[in-house]
């Protein structure tokens, strides 16, 4: 028979905002972002680290946040899809997984938008195969990836070089 | 006629914003005030009758709400077909994690534990698991036979080939099972009001299916019941007839809590629970002529559907039709059956049947062109269906189709001819390349006389500001579905689509416009949608628009005619084409208002250190009647050629007992961005005047090509038979590493 | 998710002795836990054992590289991102960088560590073979001190190793000797990413004239523990560098490789390609142009 254990504050920024949240410290980031946060975007899709459909940013760094005991991320800045676009104009990945067909069914895109962003926030101009090894962890069934990385290497290119 | 602006263009996807930004509503990301979590009990034999339940200690089981059987207050059944399917297992089971008792509790951790403190006890009944157990028919364990239903085509004189014949071959072809794997699980929550019934909100593609099971389960009329399909991330038939039985799970939980009930199910429960493409067996027996004709010949056809009907019936029936694929059949007997197992039931899967069939049957090609000593190429040009011909069901082709010109050019685009001599001559130890062909059709909408039966309504209502709406109950689940149907409007009203919404399926407030299934969405409803919107622009030019309006005079009357008269509502209704004939007993006729056709050409390279293939391209080239929106149709043949890979060479359903063992994503291997090539599509456009626009529907499609493409392609590579799916490196591994048989094993010299 | 987070306790003492004195005090009571690739899939499958953990997660005692001429000191919370950013371990260990980029995905890279996969002990982890092949030493850490072992001693039995109940891996040590020798590796998985996998083979040579001088051969998913080829190297070493051997080897390894059925692949198969793999170290070996 075990005891429960207690909550504890936590301290952290998301989306640029300072947060302070009460929770064990075994509740998975992923648990926290969608029921205390009402951050819904990030998504279960698997609860292994298999699938990405639960990717996000620890200080810039993409995570599957299904894997993250919340504790471990204390201190840190989370960014989550719904802090990319700047108001209502969006990202120039949003807009390219919208131009180019992406996102079908949805469910992976917040994931894959945040892998994409996290891809080119290191390689600005990333070959087809760079984007294909990049975003191997986070799993489409709708679209078999074409459009995706049509997207990455959209919103690559430099302004005033699109199609 | 004027030319068209917005269909055949690729305007943004209507809810993509929502989609990008995260904002888009699926059923988990949605809380009821008060809700409850729900979970089932499972069956953890495949095949016995309930001999005890008890509740074990430590959990205080007075704070769940529990339900049986005995909770029912309709019908204790999934109504689908024939209504064999119980929606709780009462004193008997007859599959792995069949439902057998519901929990709910307001805290999902408890609710966990407690699942696992429920203790069954079983008395075993002894279960079968494969095709040719049921086929013993040693253990009958559904009906008097294990068959849930057969049919029978023939045409022409089959017996009178045999003895014609200059060749007989033979082959039987077998596939797996193959799990959706939608990226979110399935999901729904439930509540009841003694004076609204119920509502239930969920992740499914048929609103009116899961409406239709409720209200017989439930002992209610109509009006109350309520089903609003969300936001659903992925479908593919996954969530065609299952969403049925989760949704009567969470309704039962409602009607006895009083509370709104949750139920989600997490990746391993989704995996092991619900249903499969149904794992199949054929064997051809056809009778050629020396010079590579198919005089005639028998296909037997065999399906295995699981412990319940559901909808095996439908898939035999897909399956069956398509078993003779694109070719000229003189004469031809079909024999199928759909035969039940201790396994979860199985169910719809983008293709339904076709792929199973297909796949032999183009695998079969390529034997038949090896055993006479012409190439894969030829067989298939002396055997292609042409304009005036008939099917194998008897039905006329009469559009101009010319399948050798679209073997042509998929040909070219592959650069197959050059390829082979390149292959043949650079193959090594190590790396030994391949190309393979498949040739293939796909009938879009309900076989037969579905379309009539299903009798679908569609609405286009024009609302107070001037907006337009669509009314459908027809789902999006990434398909693209509510952006065509807008288009569809927008065009036929000769508005901007900005100006036509689509509503939420809700039974009610949408009309039934059947179900999201059988490509049949853009092709068939979008018809209705085009009808409607017609009707609706009559009404208003009547009552005085001008014929050649501007959006803003339309915007204008509408807005009058909604307040003048209340609501502007046009209604369309499904009319069978004049001269379809169907003959449901003998399976003759017209079996489908409109066939897609397809040439794709698979290049694979097979590395004989590790056994591995790789698909190093793809040409997808199909006639689809009309590309209504080219990204979404160049979306649904990528989307579908990669499962259809996947199929091939990835995806195994590991069974234990008639229980899935790998039911996780890290033993479920579906391709990722790493393991697919570029597919290459390509589009011809025939028209079709069943159709919105001229489209024939293309979903489904894309799903029957690739698996035997690409075993066609690892034949040509390493000279070896492979008449499975999925083919794994193990499979290649044992195949090429065992002697081969006398004639057998190995592909005749010289047939290339 | 199938446990529940109320029923475990996850404490970050932010020091490294402040953790050895925890799990001195109570040996055995606390799972350490670093990037939790690993034990949050059993979390959340509701198998995971321990109910109290301690996070390992970037604590700077443990997650530096430090290189001097003589070897690279890898800390043993180093994620597989850091390990594959590193500009001396991609010059010098090649193995082990290649290995990196094969584990998982991006996002599990960027949080798995090498001394998480080394204490998880699984067989089939990637990097194992090559921390064999190039000798790397551990050092383990505990309120009691330093002892530094041979990784080759490290793993027992299947998932059972020489670590005591209140130590932790502190670094993992590589010795910067493999200058000018020739380096393979290669996974063979289900697909191309994201799968664990079936056979797994680092190796080392030096080839001088056509004579093989030295030779290091690893293989994972192979055998309970990550197993180092030691009669399959004896058919090599000093053997010309030629087809004969490579046939040799081949078969020697079928021999010495102790593989299982499982939910992945077969005694068969693995059998099979861990020949071939030998073979094909060989082979192009001999068809490298740096050949000694």
């Amino acid at each position: 028979m075990t005891v429960p254990r207690q909550t504890c504050e936590i301290f952290l920024s998301i989306n640029g905002q300072q947060r302070t949240i009460c929770a064990h410290p075994m509740e998975r980031l992923l648990d926290v972002l969608r029921h205390q946060l009402a951050l819904t975007g990030a998504k279960e899709g698997c609860g292994e680290g298999e699938c990405g459909s639960c990717s996000v940013l620890i200080d810039g760094v993409l995570v599957n946040s299904c894997l993250v005991p919340i504790l471990q991320a204390s201190g840190t800045e989370i960014t989550t899809i719904e802090g990319l676009a700047q108001g209502t104009r969006l990202h120039a990945l949003q807009k390219a997984f919208l131009d180019c067909g992406g996102a079908q069914c949805g469910i992976c895109t917040p994931g894959m938008v945040l892998a994409s962003y996290h891809l080119l926030s290191r390689k600005p101009n990333p070959t087809d195969d760079e984007i294909r090894e990049f975003l191997a962890g986070n799993l489409c069934r709708c679209t078999g990836y074409a459009q995706i990385i049509e997207a990455v290497a959209q919103a690559a290119q430099p302004a005033g070089a699109e199609k | 006629m004027t030319p068209q602006r917005i269909v055949g263009t690729s305007v943004p996807r209507k809810e993509g914003h929502d989609k990008v930004t995260g904002k888009a509503v699926y059923i988990d990301d949605m809380s009821l005030p008060g809700m409850l979590y729900g979970a089932t009990v499972r069956s953890r034999v495949p095949r016995g009758n309930i001999a005890r339940i008890s509740f074990g200690a430590g959990i205080n089981w007075s704070e769940f709400v529990i339900v049986s059987a005995r909770d029912i207050p309709g019908h204790n059944c999934i109504a689908l077909i024939t209504d064999d399917q119980p929606c709780l297992a009462d004193g008997v089971v007859n599959h792995p994690e069949e439902p057998i008792l519901l929990l709910a509790h307001p805290n999902q951790h408890a609710l966990t534990k407690a699942v696992q403190a429920v203790n069954i006890g079983y008395e075993p009944l002894p279960p079968i698991f494969t095709i040719e157990a049921s086929d013993r028919q040693d253990r009958i364990i559904w009906g008097t036979d294990n068959t849930f239903k057969r049919f029978l085509i023939e045409k022409g004189d089959v017996e009178a080939v045999w003895a014609k014949a200059d060749y007989i071959v033979e082959g039987e072809y077998t596939t797996g099972a193959q799990e959706q794997l939608y990226i979110e699980n399935n999901g729904v929550i439930a509540s009841f009001d003694p004076d609204r019934g119920i509502t239930l909100w969920g992740s499914l593609q048929c609103p009116y299916y899961v409406h239709k099971a409720l209200m017989k389960l439930c002992a209610l009329p109509e009006d109350k019941v309520r089903v609003v399909q969300t936001e659903t991330g992925g479908a593919f038939g996954g969530k065609e007839e299952y969403p049925s039985m989760i949704a009567s799970h969470a309704a039962l939980l409602a009607i006895k809590s009083r509370r709104p009930v949750k139920i989600v199910y997490d990746r391993m429960e989704d995996m092991a629970a619900t249903t499969k493409r149904h794992p199949s067996r054929t064997r051809h027996r056809t009778a050629v002529s020396r010079d590579g004709k198919i005089l005639g010949g028998e296909i037997e056809f065999v399906i295995d559907g699981g412990a319940y009907t559901t909808l095996s019936p439908v898939v035999l029936s897909r399956g069956t039709i398509h078993a003779g694929g694109p070719y000229y059949w003189p004469s031809v007997r079909i024999r199928s059956r759909a035969v039940a197992t201790n396994a979860p039931p199985h169910g719809a899967f983008r293709g339904f049947g076709a792929p199973q069939s297909l796949f032999a049957m183009e695998r079969h090609m390529d034997r038949i062109a090896a055993t006479i000593g012409i190439s894969p190429v030829e067989v298939r040009r002396r055997n292609f269906l042409k304009t005036g011909q008939t099917t194998t069901t008897d039905q006329v082709v009469n559009e101009p189709i010319d399948l050798n010109r679209l073997l042509d050019r998929g040909l070219e685009l592959a650069g197959y001819d050059l390829k082979k001599k390149r292959f043949s001559a650079e193959n090594t130890s190590t790396t030994r390349r391949g190309i393979g062909i498949a040739a293939f059709l796909h009938g879009a909408g309900f076989t037969g006389s579905g379309e009539r039966y299903l009798a679908s309504v569609v609405g286009v209502e024009g609302l107070a500001d001037g907006q337009v709406r669509v009314l459908v109950s027809s789902t999006e689940f990434g398909q693209g579905t509510k952006t065509v149907l807008c288009q569809v409007a927008a065009e036929t009203l000769g508005l901007a689509y900005a100006d036509v919404a689509i509503a939420q399926p809700d039974t009610q407030e949408v009309p039934n416009s059947g179900p999201t299934v059988a490509s049949r969405t853009v092709m068939v409803v979008g018809k209705l949608v085009q009808s409607a919107a017609e009707g609706l622009r009559q009404t208003l030019i009547t009552a005085g628009l001008p014929k050649d309006y501007s959006r803003e005079q339309f915007r204008e009357a509408c807005a009058r005619y909604v307040q003048q008269h209340g609501t502007l509502k046009s209604i369309a209704k499904y009319e069978a084409p004049p001269g379809i004939f169907w003959d449901d007993e003998k399976y003759r006729g017209e079996a489908y208002a409109a066939y897609a056709w397809a040439v794709y050409i698979a290049q694979v390279a097979v590395d004989l250190i590790t056994y591995d293939v790789t698909v190093d391209d793809f040409v997808a080239l199909q006639e689809v009647g009309r590309v209504l929106h080219p990204v979404l149709a160049r979306g649904q043949i990528t989307g579908g050629v990669a499962q259809g890979m996947g199929y091939a060479l990835y995806e195994k359903v590991v069974w234990e007992n008639g229980r899935m063992q790998n039911g996780q994503m890290t033993n479920y291997i579906m391709p990722t961005s790493a393991d697919l090539p570029s597919i290459r599509v390509h589009f011809e456009e025939l028209g079709n005047i069943h159709g919105a626009f001229g489209a024939k529907g293309i979903g489904e499609l894309p799903m029957d090509g690739p698996a035997p493409a690409i075993v066609n392609a690892v034949e040509d590579a390493l000279g070896v038979r492979f008449d499975r799916i999925p083919l794994l490196a193990e499979d290649i591994f044992t195949a090429v590493s065992s002697a081969p048989a006398a004639g057998d094993a190995r592909t005749p010299q010289g047939a290339r | 998710m199938r446990s529940d987070p109320a029923e475990f306790e996850l404490v970050a003492p932010g020091s490294l002795p402040a953790v050895l004195s925890l799990l001195a005090e109570q040996p055995g009571t606390w799972l350490p836990i670093a990037g939790g690739t690993d034990v949050m899939v059993l979390y959340a499958a509701g198998k995971l054992p321990a109910g109290k953990l301690v996070s390992l997660w970037n604590l700077p005692e443990l997650r530096r590289f430090d290189v001097s001429a003589r070897e690279v000191r890898i800390g043993a919370a180093a994620t597989y991102t850091d390990i594959r950013n590193h500009a001396v371990i991609g010059k010098d260990f090649p193995l082990l960088s290649t290995a990196a980029a094969w584990t998982g995905s991006i996002a599990n890279q960027n949080r798995g560590t090498l001394g998480g996969n080394i204490v998880n002990a699984s067989p089939a982890a990637d990097s194992l073979p090559a921390l064999l092949v190039y000798d790397a030493d551990l050092i383990l850490t505990s309120v009691r001190g330093e002892r530094r072992v041979s990784y080759n001693s490290f793993h027992v039995s299947y998932k059972k190793t020489i670590l005591a109940p209140d130590e932790l891996v502190l670094s993992v040590c590589l010795p910067r000797r493999f200058d000018g020798y020739f380096a393979h590796t290669r996974k063979v998985g289900a697909r191309n990413a994201q799968a664990i996998s079936k056979v797994c083979i680092a190796a080392l040579a030096r080839p001088n004239n056509g004579i093989v001088e030295d030779v290091r051969i690893a293989l994972g998913s192979v055998a309970p523990v990550p197993l180092r080829m030691s009669q399959t190297e004896a058919v090599i070493k000093e053997s010309a560098l030629d087809g004969a051997t490579a046939k040799r080897a081949r078969l020697a390894a079928i021999e010495e490789v102790r593989p299982i059925d499982d939910i992945r692949s077969t005694v068969a198969y693995r059998k099979a390609v861990s020949g071939n793999l030998v073979e094909e170290f060989l082979t192009r070996m001999a068809a490298s142009p740096t050949k000694a």
